[in-house]
């Protein structure tokens, strides 16, 4: 029940990308398709959840045992993200070609998405447990493939409508994120935290 | 295209946040006060400034295939400097940062300069280039956080503005008040500008 909660808040009511503002990069910048966006959710979600599992092994084998968190924490952890998505990348293109196809010119991108290094400094700060990390790092996963596939969805409507020049492009992403972020405002009370 | 150019140019035409429109997380996350968007800034700046330099140095010396991971690990150290220094003298501002402190890491902005400039030219330009690219992100991250903080909490740095009146306007120190203020600025300076922001950030 305390997992499912969990699951829940990462979703919903600590989304990622609209709480939390951690891989707007990806969200403002890969959001133009649906399908698109999709594949790019998927992908995040997959190396999130990993992620999630291989710092925690980190954090709690190596960094805490010898005393150095304070000092290697980050350099360990965007190592580990670094080297995580390049494994990705060639299992992938190994074993599922179609699924490389689709997901493989993202997963570069994923090492400078400040969601996944947000993820394993979070779940290192709230001293998750491995179970905990993995479904902190799945939902955060899901409610960022959430956020970003309503955006393109809104997106590919908003480019046939007649909006001012000067708000073309960016600007009006980010009003539609302002808007999508008050609605999602709305959950806050879904849990109590 | 001469040295000057090269500090200027982060200032306005190519300013990270207006412009080029990247390093959103921390935009966006930390401008709720005026005070946390200087912070921000000039923490970032930091990193920007040692990174390029170091990055211009040993440019020779890193192979061309693992470039990035070299570049990121540069950042990571300085990142884990900077925020070591802000415990021990800001323990303020760098719990009211947080987060956003190690994740100047994934800050594009860095690890863009380093590729695209730093990587490419000497040391006295990488130094101008990361002064004027800093100084731009934390002018605009500033702009955000006093806009914020006068509309959100009726104060700028702190000081209370329009006395025991005023009704906050809670949604700008909200996430949607981020995103609503930086699209309106970036539709306002678009509007009164020549060249527009560019479509996405980062890659």
């Amino acid at each position: 029940m305390e997992l499912l909660l969990l699951f829940i808040s990462q979703v919903l009511v600590n989304n990622f990308v609209l709480a939390r503002f951690l891989g707007i990069c990806p969200f403002l910048g890969v959001s133009k398709r649906t399908e698109v966006a999709f594949s790019m959710g998927l992908a995040t979600t997959f190396v999130m959840t990993l992620s999630a599992i291989a710092t925690w092994l980190v954090q709690n084998f190596i960094l805490i045992p010898f005393g150095m968190q304070r000092f290697l924490q980050y350099v360990a952890f965007i190592l580990i993200i670094a080297s995580l998505v390049q494994f990705v990348e060639m299992f992938l293109k190994k074993t599922s070609p179609t699924l490389y196809q689709s997901l493989g010119i993202f997963l570069p991108l994923i090492t400078t998405n400040c969601a996944i290094l947000g993820l394993a400094l979070l779940a290192a700060l709230n001293e998750y447990s491995l179970i905990q990390s993995t479904i902190f790092g799945f939902g955060a996963g899901v409610g960022f493939t959430l956020a970003i596939t309503a955006m393109a969805g809104i997106r590919e409507h908003i480019e046939f409508s007649d909006i001012p020049a000067a708000f073309k492009g960016v600007p009006i992403t980010l009003v539609t994120a302002a808007i999508m972020a008050m609605a999602f405002l709305g959950f806050s009370g879904l849990i109590p935290m | 295209m001469g040295a000057t150019y090269e500090f200027y140019k982060g200032l306005w035409k190519e300013n990270p946040v207006f412009r080029m429109v990247m390093g959103m997380c921390p935009t966006l996350a930390v401008t709720n006060a005026a005070i946390n968007g200087v912070a921000m800034g000039l923490a970032t700046a930091f990193v920007l400034v040692c990174s390029n330099i170091v990055v211009a140095l040993i440019k020779t010396l890193i192979p061309s295939k693992v470039r990035i991971p070299a570049y990121v690990i540069i950042i990571a150290t300085f990142v884990t400097i900077a925020d070591l220094i802000l415990a021990a003298y800001f323990p303020d501002i760098q719990k009211v940062l947080g987060l956003f402190i190690p994740l100047i890491v994934v800050n594009c902005v860095i690890l863009a300069r380093a590729e695209a400039f730093a990587s490419k030219s000497n040391v006295r330009l990488s130094i101008l280039d990361a002064l004027g690219m800093g100084i731009g992100f934390t002018w605009a991250l500033t702009l955000l956080g006093i806009i914020r903080e006068i509309l959100g909490m009726g104060s700028i740095f702190g000081i209370s503005l329009f006395g025991e009146g005023y009704i906050s306007w809670i949604i700008f120190i909200l996430p949607p008040g981020a995103f609503l203020t930086l699209g309106l600025l970036i539709a306002f300076f678009n509007a009164f500008s020549k060249n527009k922001a560019e479509d996405s950030c980062c890659h």
